[in-house]
């Protein structure tokens, strides 16, 4: 395997990873407050359906962008109304929610552009445009730092460096805010912080949300970046990666990236090479695809290092139980 | 004292959430520009206004009674078995295997042969997970979710690699022999007006006597007493000598061995052959059909029968009403979903009120 192979690989890496790492620091917030969210998928299918058939009516991208973050903070707040202000099973809410989304994307893109689920091609100032970083062109030239300026870091959607910048603003948030703290908190005894006077309602919400908004630009960037549209079910299982990326990152959002990287790495992998030979022995594709999920049972199952959810995760808050 | 009389309880808010639901489903096929009243009216006469529609209303309805009692059986243990659908699957690996490995002289004998298969294989598909929620505490929820993805994985490993037919593309096995298909409802009762190739089969008389089966074991036995005791409360249990993990793994293997045995209906009865996703959502379904039916085998029976309802009224609605597409099954799916189970204090709250004003009154 050559260098020029290695950055390809490296690139289509970048490009699986982002998605999932959006979708990952999403469910991080949500999860770190104790709600529980199996629902990343329906949310990112959603908004990647309303980004996407936005863009394509009005031509402009960025309304694009804010109707898929707008229809996926409404499932969010679905999800918080029934897992926060009504005490539902959040799992089952997750369950409903990634049902509703399925469905509603295509009865509803099949009524306004009859494509049987998919909408119109994307093209033009409809779709985020990869954007060249200043001097990858003249930097290109230097070896080995150049081209993995100008052809890795360089080139890549707005939605892509948004989600990469997510990660040290998510840490600094959730480790280094007031805000943060009581976040966290809310997540391992809520009743201690209700007892300092603090809103546990309020601060559950505002996580839920804010996994709303990241679901939001996760799906954004499915449709509206690395596709040039939306198509039926294109999420395709990627919000459940990405849950168990946050499982394999112990929810901690450094860790976090290295994981969305290794899985997308994975895919990446897949995707261009169906059958791995090592030697006699032929690792087959369904093997790499099936990888993240055995290793995130790997990691849950503790024998190799554990990962501990939030303690109070899962469990509605009750007032004076 | 209770709040409200046990009929509400178990008739009354699962009526009213199925109402909301199909309200807000309402909404959107208003909002699509169609009638909902005509496409309730089509659903219904399309579902069960003839022998056709009958037939394949009880075959997805035999399918979603597997699947249902399996979300059942865990419920009762306060556990939540989202792995139907891989465990389905494997089932109907279970099935293949038994079906193609022997040259089954009578179907009766090749049922019994698949239905052992089915459970064996549905049941060791959730061992894994139930081990691991019971020994080391890793979140069953996600673990069943995760084997999903890798039941699938393997499925088509092995359709492609193992089991498909040499000199065809098809991923899927051969068909499977005479004597290991079962007999529909055209064979069973050609009086009854099921066209020949009614996908309707035998396999529905096994749900229902697996129906009858869960009643017994979680109400009549001391094995059930104890899956209810720990479900209600788990340190009461421990308390009584209970084991949690045996427990865990036997109500578990129970839950995986019914979602399996999903696949005698639509890999042995309808297709007869393994194909690439023999269960079809139906591992989903079973959650639905779950919480409205209220975890009582006679709340999953009705509750499947609705949803097999729906589907086949939903696939004729596809058919007479363009406009409104298959997914909308989906959409009402997700809504009774979310009615019956998250949004359930929404719905309980307020009729509870009604009843303690109204015996207040009295």
């Amino acid at each position: 395997m050559d260098f020029a192979t290695v950055l390809q690989l490296l690139d289509s890496t970048v490009r699986s990873a982002t998605p999932l790492l959006l979708a990952c620091l999403a469910g991080l917030y949500s999860e770190r407050s104790g709600i529980f969210d199996i629902g990343l998928e329906g949310k990112m299918l959603i908004a990647a359906f309303f980004s996407a058939a936005v863009a394509a009516l009005t031509g402009n991208v960025w309304i694009g962008l804010l109707a898929g973050i707008a229809s996926s903070v409404a499932l969010a707040a679905l999800h918080g109304l029934a897992s926060i202000t009504f005490r539902g099973n959040q799992l089952i809410s997750g369950v409903a929610i990634n049902f509703l989304a399925a469905g509603v994307t295509v009865v509803i893109g099949d009524s306004w552009f009859a494509l049987g689920g998919r909408t119109p091609q994307l093209v033009g100032a409809g779709r985020f445009r990869d954007i060249t970083l200043p001097f990858a062109e003249e930097l290109s030239g230097v070896p080995i730092l150049g081209p993995i300026y100008s052809e890795l870091i360089s080139g890549h959607s707005a939605l892509a460096y948004i989600a990469f910048l997510m990660v040290p603003l998510s840490w600094w948030v959730l480790f280094r805010t007031r805000f943060g703290l009581r976040l966290r908190a809310v997540g391992e005894n809520p009743a201690a912080v209700d007892t300092a006077g603090i809103s546990v309602v309020r601060a559950r919400y505002a996580a839920v949300l804010i996994c709303g908004v990241l679901t939001g630009i996760a799906g954004a960037y499915l449709a509206t970046s690395l596709a040039a549209g939306f198509n039926k079910d294109m999420s395709a299982g990627r919000g459940f990666i990405a849950l168990a990326a946050l499982i394999f990152a112990k929810w901690r959002p450094w860790y976090a990236l290295y994981a969305s990287l290794l899985f997308g790495l994975l895919d990446a992998v897949g995707a261009r090479y169906q059958n791995i030979a090592i030697g006699d022995f032929v690792i087959p594709v369904q093997f790499m695809q099936a990888l993240p999920y055995i290793l995130t049972v790997v990691i849950l199952a503790g024998f190799v290092g554990k990962a501990i959810p939030p303690r109070a995760g899962g469990e509605p808050y009750v007032k004076e139980r | 004292m209770e709040k409200m009389p046990k009929w509400a309880d178990i008739a009354l808010i699962p009526l009213i959430s199925l109402v909301l639901a199909l309200f807000v489903s309402a909404l959107v096929v208003l909002y699509i520009g169609e009638s909902p009243i005509e496409a309730l009216v089509i659903m219904v006469r399309g579902s069960v206004g003839s022998a056709y529609g009958w037939g394949f209303t009880l075959y997805y309805a035999t399918n979603f009674i597997f699947t249902g009692l399996a979300v059942a059986v865990a419920f009762h243990a306060r556990m939540f078995n989202i792995g139907g659908e891989g465990q389905a699957a494997l089932g109907g690996l279970g099935v293949a295997v038994v079906a193609l490995s022997l040259p089954w002289p009578h179907w009766s004998l090749a049922l019994i042969g698949a239905t052992i298969g089915a459970a064996l294989f549905g049941a060791a598909w959730a061992a894994i997970p139930a081990y691991l929620q019971a020994k080391r505490g890793s979140h069953i929820v996600i673990t069943t979710i995760m084997f999903n993805f890798i039941a699938s994985a393997l499925l088509v490993y092995l359709l492609v690699n193992v089991f498909r037919v040499p000199g065809s593309m098809a991923p899927e096995t051969a068909r499977f022999a005479e004597g290991a298909r079962l007999p529909n409802a055209y064979d069973v009762a050609p009086w009854l007006g099921f066209s020949r190739s009614t996908p309707l089969n035998v396999s529905f008389f096994v749900a229902v006597a697996s129906c009858i089966l869960v009643w017994l074991l979680i109400w009549r036995t001391r094995l059930g007493y104890e899956i209810r005791a720990y479900g209600f409360s788990e340190s009461g249990a421990v308390y009584a000598g209970i084991n949690p993990v045996r427990i865990i793994m036997i109500s578990m293997l129970i839950s995986g061995a019914l979602a399996g045995l999903m696949a005698i209906n639509s890999v042995m009865g309808e297709a007869e052959r393994l194909v690439i996703d023999p269960v079809q959502g139906a591992g989903f379904v079973g959650i639905a059909v779950a919480l409205m039916g209220r975890s009582h085998p006679v709340g999953v029976f009705l509750a499947a029968l609705l949803f097999g309802m729906l589907y086949q009224g939903g696939a004729e609605l596809e058919f007479e009403m363009p406009a409104v597409s298959r997914e909308m099954l989906l959409v009402i799916q997700g809504l009774v979903i979310m009615f019956t189970g998250a949004l359930d204090n929404m719905v309980r709250m307020p009729v509870e009120r009604v009843f303690l004003s109204l015996r207040r009154g009295a």
